[in-house]
């Protein structure tokens, strides 16, 4: 099968690899998928004081495609809101990358990623909110 | 890049799924197409007789590679027509008296297909588990073959992960048990001496391109002594002792029958050089690397195998990584099933293990300079995708990631 372009480009030149503190307070940790399936993405978002996403990094098991998804996100998260990066849709994904039919399945856990991670993000904001009080 | 590598063509170490033709098979093959064109079934005239008599030497080369007689030999179009045959000629021969057939779980899917196909029509088939090294138990065998049985089909050599199931004693089985034997030896032929008298084999499978012949044929050794019936896929003329007929194509048998001969002659001292080889690939590459896991059995294997688990990388990722190598992967993230290799699901490995897998095949044209090339371009993918597998960074925890509640989609 013969990639785009933009997907080898992400395969080989990865963004955004890496892993933050999970105990900071300020990230926000998605990690879905299932190693028998194929596919596992952890996309972590550190999140500013305002709301704004100021940074993101992801580390993905799957294939080229899977890869390439979940690097692109880590830069559209960017500078976003919270409820911003959480309305980014697979199908901008998959077009951005050209995915083909078969792997659309991989634009869909980049979505379920950023959607888990702000999920996370908010659920431990309101834990420490809870502990403040 | 690699000197190896200049010719900007991947490495081809996919050897299982095909070879190349031998320079010297088309040397022989090439008059056969222009100025020997006759029909090799024509009585009549010169043409037909030169023609005839090529097919007759390249019958005479196929069969003394298994120890047959040219007799027991007849063309097809490649092993996917031969198990077909086989099985579907065998069981509708005999269906009367016995209905039974018993093969194993790792077969190809031609041989897979076939069964599937014989249950629609009402025959009983059963499909043998292996061990996780790729292997059938013998007395599962000896236990599943009833007084109905009519054929045992088991594959000399796997495609996919090379292991070689004991033929032996397999045919020991079902001669004393009063049913045939067939085998599919796509992957054998040429790889592994083979004498179907000693090994009591009835029907054998062969192909002709796993063996640097042509692509577009094969042949089935069919047993004449105790006689084994067939009714034909293919009517017509009668040809090949009427159990498959159409004109035979002259380059093509003459290919294959080349192809055969050169690998009785040089069978030995290729195995010794591949083996060789499979050793400097995988010390190579286990020298580098931790968690790399040899999927099936290393001693009863071919030598031009090896197939590797990569743990925590995912397998198509792999390939696109080692984009200067041809070879498989057991993951078929591709396919819309998302279902890893069926064979490395039978060997009880699990679905992770096996979307982590690598098939390397390599034969008569690899060499050692190629293998070097190799271990290197597959040290240097793995460690790139571990550095962004999170599974990876998970086992350097020391989480156990079996304990982790995934969602499967």
């Amino acid at each position: 099968m013969a990639y785009s372009d933009k997907v080898i480009d992400h395969y080989e030149h990865p963004r955004n690899v890496g892993t933050f503190g999970k105990e900071d307070s300020n990230v926000g940790t998605g990690l879905v998928g299932a190693p028998a399936c194929g596919d596992v993405m952890k996309l972590q978002i550190k999140v500013s004081a305002e709301g704004i996403i100021e940074d993101a990094k992801f580390k993905t098991f799957g294939c080229g495609s899977a890869i390439a998804s979940s690097s692109l996100v880590t830069e559209w998260v960017k500078g976003k809101t919270l409820d911003e990066a959480a309305s980014i849709k697979n199908t901008d994904i998959a077009q951005e990358l050209a995915l083909p039919p078969v792997k659309i399945h991989c634009s869909v856990l980049a979505e379920d990623a950023i959607k888990a991670a702000v999920a996370d993000y908010k659920k431990r904001l309101g834990a420490a909110d809870d502990a403040a009080e | 890049m690699n000197a190896v590598n200049s010719k900007k063509q991947p490495i081809y170490l996919d050897y299982q799924a095909t070879t190349p033709c031998d320079p010297r098979v088309v040397e022989k093959m090439l008059p056969w197409f222009t100025e020997k064109f006759g029909n090799p079934h024509s009585r009549n005239h010169s043409y037909g007789w030169e023609a005839e008599e090529a097919v007759e030497k390249a019958r005479e080369q196929v069969a003394a590679i298994i120890g047959a007689d040219a007799k027991e030999v007849i063309f097809t179009s490649g092993a996917t027509e031969s198990n077909n045959l086989a099985i579907k000629g065998v069981a509708h021969f005999y269906k009367d008296k016995r209905d039974h057939i018993v093969t194993v779980v790792t077969e190809h899917k031609c041989v897979l297909d076939t069964c599937r196909h014989l249950e629609q029509e009402g025959f009983r088939v059963t499909y043998l588990p292996v061990q996780p090294n790729g292997l059938i138990d013998l007395a599962a065998l000896e236990a599943a073959v009833d007084d109905k049985t009519v054929l045992v089909s088991v594959m000399a050599v796997n495609n996919e992960i090379g292991v070689i199931q004991p033929l032996k004693e397999i045919g020991a089985i079902c001669r004393a048990k009063g049913a045939f034997f067939h085998t599919d030896c796509a992957q054998a032929v040429g790889k592994i001496p083979l004498d179907v008298n000693a090994l009591n084999i009835d029907l054998m499978s062969i192909s002709g391109h796993k063996i640097y012949g042509p692509k577009g044929v094969g042949a089935l050794y069919v047993r004449r002594r105790p006689r084994v019936r067939l009714v034909p896929l293919i009517n017509g003329g009668g040809q090949e002792r009427g159990m498959r007929s159409g004109t035979l194509s002259t380059p093509l048998c003459v290919g294959l029958g080349e192809a055969c001969a050169i690998a009785k002659n040089e069978m030995g001292a290729e195995a010794e050089r591949l083996r060789s080889l499979r050793d400097r690939l995988l010390k190579g590459i286990q020298a580098k690397l931790p968690e790399v896991y040899v999927n099936g059995d290393l001693d009863s294997r071919i030598p031009g195998n090896l197939n590797l688990s990569f743990a925590f990388v995912e397998g198509e990722g792999l390939m696109m990584g080692v984009k200067d190598l041809a070879v498989s992967s057991g993951s078929a993230c591709t396919s819309a099933s998302l279902e890893p290799s069926y064979v490395l699901r039978a060997l009880g490995l699990e679905a992770e293990m096996a979307h982590t897998s690598l098939r390397f095949g390599f034969g008569r044209f690899t060499t050692e300079a190629e293998i070097d090339y190799a271990i290197d371009h597959v040290v240097e993918a793995v460690n790139h995708l571990r550095a962004m597998s999170p599974l990876w960074e998970m086992h350097q925890d020391g989480v156990d990631i079996k304990s982790i509640q995934w969602a499967e989609h």
